[in-house]
């Protein structure tokens, strides 16, 4: 059955049927990375160095020296990111189960209410009314919130900071709950910097997405892009991070799978 | 002197004296004294005794007449006399040798490299305040807000230009569009947190020194090249690239550990890029403040050097000539145990 499964896969592949959909930002030192309070010590910016440019310093070839936090550009978050996973076993990059790098995705559609509010919060409620007109969100998937936030391409809209911080979109406490107590997915992926919404340090709890699901050994994405382009179901995510020594967390390309001809 | 004894001292005497005779010099030899001909030279008897040749300035009157004598570093870093008029005159500074021998403000386009800090807005005022035409400010990171960017970019001379010393692509980019019209370069961009050695890991450290150590590098090798071409450009030619280091280049600060090491590592760098532009004629000046009035110097206790004071500081030194600056009390007073004895100073710095 599987056998003839990834056969048929594969020939949907080549014949368009399934489509592989993009959902990364390019790595690029114009990409805003995140930003803590100067006290604290800060996540590196992506930046680049050439090697060689086929010139004296190595006439035959061109490549480069890259330098980046682990929390940089579209990324994975692993649960060891949070002080809540410290503990947890197989928490960490190079320890993740594979199986996990792969699994459906539901994508809820924020896009209105987060351009009506740059705080929007998605609840639990929310995520009940998605599941009336779609279906129950399966056990293992990752659930990803539509905002269309990857479209600010002008990173100071981007980030939107104010006087009183950054105002990004995101999920309450409720729906981390929710997902992670009563629909145990894999993880939870945005389009903004953070998996939890700009003034997250002020909720109570803070941070509740990274505190609740890397507590409950799930995983994050952002700086997803390309939401748009997926079905609000049947999408199959292939997210892996790099496999880095007890690392937090990787820059990842992700790719989508889904239903259709190429447009 | 008179006893011809070889035991002279170094003593600091007043310039003044009488120009006793002047010539012009319409032919030379030498390379360099070829490209300035005319040249007005002259002797002078100072008042302190010696008999000196000198550079005269064009407003001197003519011998005998009453001079200042003033020693300054010509274009190719060697030390010249000067005997300027008895009593400033007007657009004293406009003449010639003058100007070539100084790197007045008056009439040059300037890059700020770091247009968010306090220094930087003050050196932007006091820039325009001096005659300088186009003044760009960098501005790195432009999703974090910074404060009296917004309002120094309303004025009609300052352009808020992309430019974060870290990303050797950014300062590729900015110097291919304006590399070829910089005549002053003013490094102010600067990482600086307080960690000592003792304090765990090395990401702070790091980041210092790619802002401080590399980015400073970075610059100098994109912004170089081109200001060092253009260094004998028609009336107004590239003339100077200002450092911002700190006193604590000299001399470790332990309780700041990691940032005085980085500006050490800048004043190496900023030496050897001096050893480069000397010979374009372009001149490296390093500023070696004492802790700045600003936030991340906020636990320092008094005094600190005022951004204005600093910014006034090295207008002086373009104005002048100078190639070293000590602005405020604390880079005076560190300057000088350093020259009297730099191991007692850092012994003197152990609890600091």
């Amino acid at each position: 059955m599987s056998a003839v499964l990834l056969r048929e896969l594969a020939g949907a592949l080549a014949a368009g049927g399934v489509r592989v959909i993009d959902i990364s930002q390019t790595l690029s030192s114009r990409f805003p990375q995140i930003v803590l309070p100067p006290e604290f010590d800060q996540c590196a910016p992506f930046r680049m160095e050439v090697i060689s440019h086929y010139d004296e310093r190595g006439p035959g070839w061109y490549w480069n020296n890259l330098t980046f936090g682990e929390h940089t550009g579209t990324h994975f978050d692993a649960p060891v990111h949070w002080v809540t996973g410290r503990d947890l076993p197989n928490n960490t990059t190079d320890t993740i189960r594979p199986a996990s790098f792969v699994g459906p995705a539901c994508v809820i559609d924020c896009v209105a209410e987060a351009a009506r509010d740059a705080d929007f919060l998605l609840t639990a409620e929310h995520l009940r009314v998605w599941e009336e007109q779609h279906s129950r969100i399966p056990r293992g998937a990752w659930v990803l919130m539509r905002t269309d936030w990857s479209k600010r391409t002008d990173p100071v809209a981007y980030r939107n900071f104010d006087e009183t911080g950054q105002h990004t979109p995101g999920p309450d406490i409720s729906a981390v709950r929710f997902l992670v107590q009563e629909r145990d997915v894999l993880g939870f992926g945005t389009e903004t910097i953070g998996t939890d919404a700009g003034q997250a340090a002020h909720f109570r709890p803070p941070y509740p997405c990274h505190s609740v699901m890397h507590g409950a050994g799930r995983y994050g994405l952002q700086c997803l892009a390309n939401l748009d382009l997926l079905p609000a179901t049947g999408a199959v995510l292939i997210a892996a991070p790099l496999k880095i020594l007890r690392g937090s967390g990787s820059p990842a390309r992700v790719l989508a799978l889904a239903a259709g001809m190429e447009k | 002197m008179k006893c011809l004894s070889h035991r002279l001292e170094w003593r600091e005497v007043k310039g003044g004296g009488e120009l006793i005779a002047d010539t012009v010099l319409h032919h030379s030899n030498e390379l360099y004294y070829r490209q300035r001909v005319p040249l007005r030279l002259g002797t002078v008897r100072l008042e302190a005794g010696p008999t000196l040749l000198v550079h005269v300035h064009d407003d001197c009157a003519p011998a005998p007449s009453r001079v200042r004598v003033r020693a300054h570093l010509d274009r190719s870093g060697h030390a010249v006399l000067m005997a300027l008029p008895h009593e400033d005159t007007p657009n004293m500074a406009d003449d010639l040798l003058l100007r070539e021998m100084t790197s007045d403000p008056k009439f040059r386009n300037v890059l700020i490299t770091d247009g968010k800090s306090a220094a930087s807005q003050a050196l932007t005022r006091a820039m325009l305040e001096a005659g300088a035409d186009i003044i760009w400010l960098g501005v790195a990171e432009p999703w974090k807000q910074a404060p009296g960017v917004d309002a120094l970019a309303e004025l009609s001379q300052v352009s808020i230009v992309p430019l974060d010393v870290t990303d050797a692509k950014s300062v590729e980019e900015l110097a291919g569009t304006i590399g070829g019209k910089v005549d002053i370069l003013i490094n102010t961009a600067e990482l600086h947190r307080t960690k000592g050695i003792a304090d765990q890991g090395t990401e702070t450290a790091r980041a210092e020194m790619d802002v401080n150590y590399l980015g400073l590098l970075r610059l100098a090798q994109a912004f170089g090249p081109a200001m060092r071409a253009r260094a004998a450009e028609g009336a107004v030619p590239a003339t100077a690239w200002v450092n911002l280091l700190s006193i604590h280049a000299l001399a470790a600060w332990p309780s700041h550990g990691t940032f005085s090491a980085s500006k050490a590592a800048a004043f190496a760098l900023s030496q050897n890029l001096r050893a480069e532009m000397r010979h374009a004629g372009i001149r490296v000046i390093n500023v070696f403040p004492g802790p700045i009035d600003d936030e991340w110097n906020q636990l320092v206790p008094p005094p600190r050097l005022a951004p204005a004071a600093l910014a006034k500081a090295v207008i002086t030194a373009l104005r002048n000539g100078i190639e070293d600056v000590y602005p405020g009390d604390v880079a005076q007073d560190i300057h000088a145990r350093w020259r009297e004895s730099a191991k007692a100073l850092e012994r003197e710095l152990w609890d600091q």
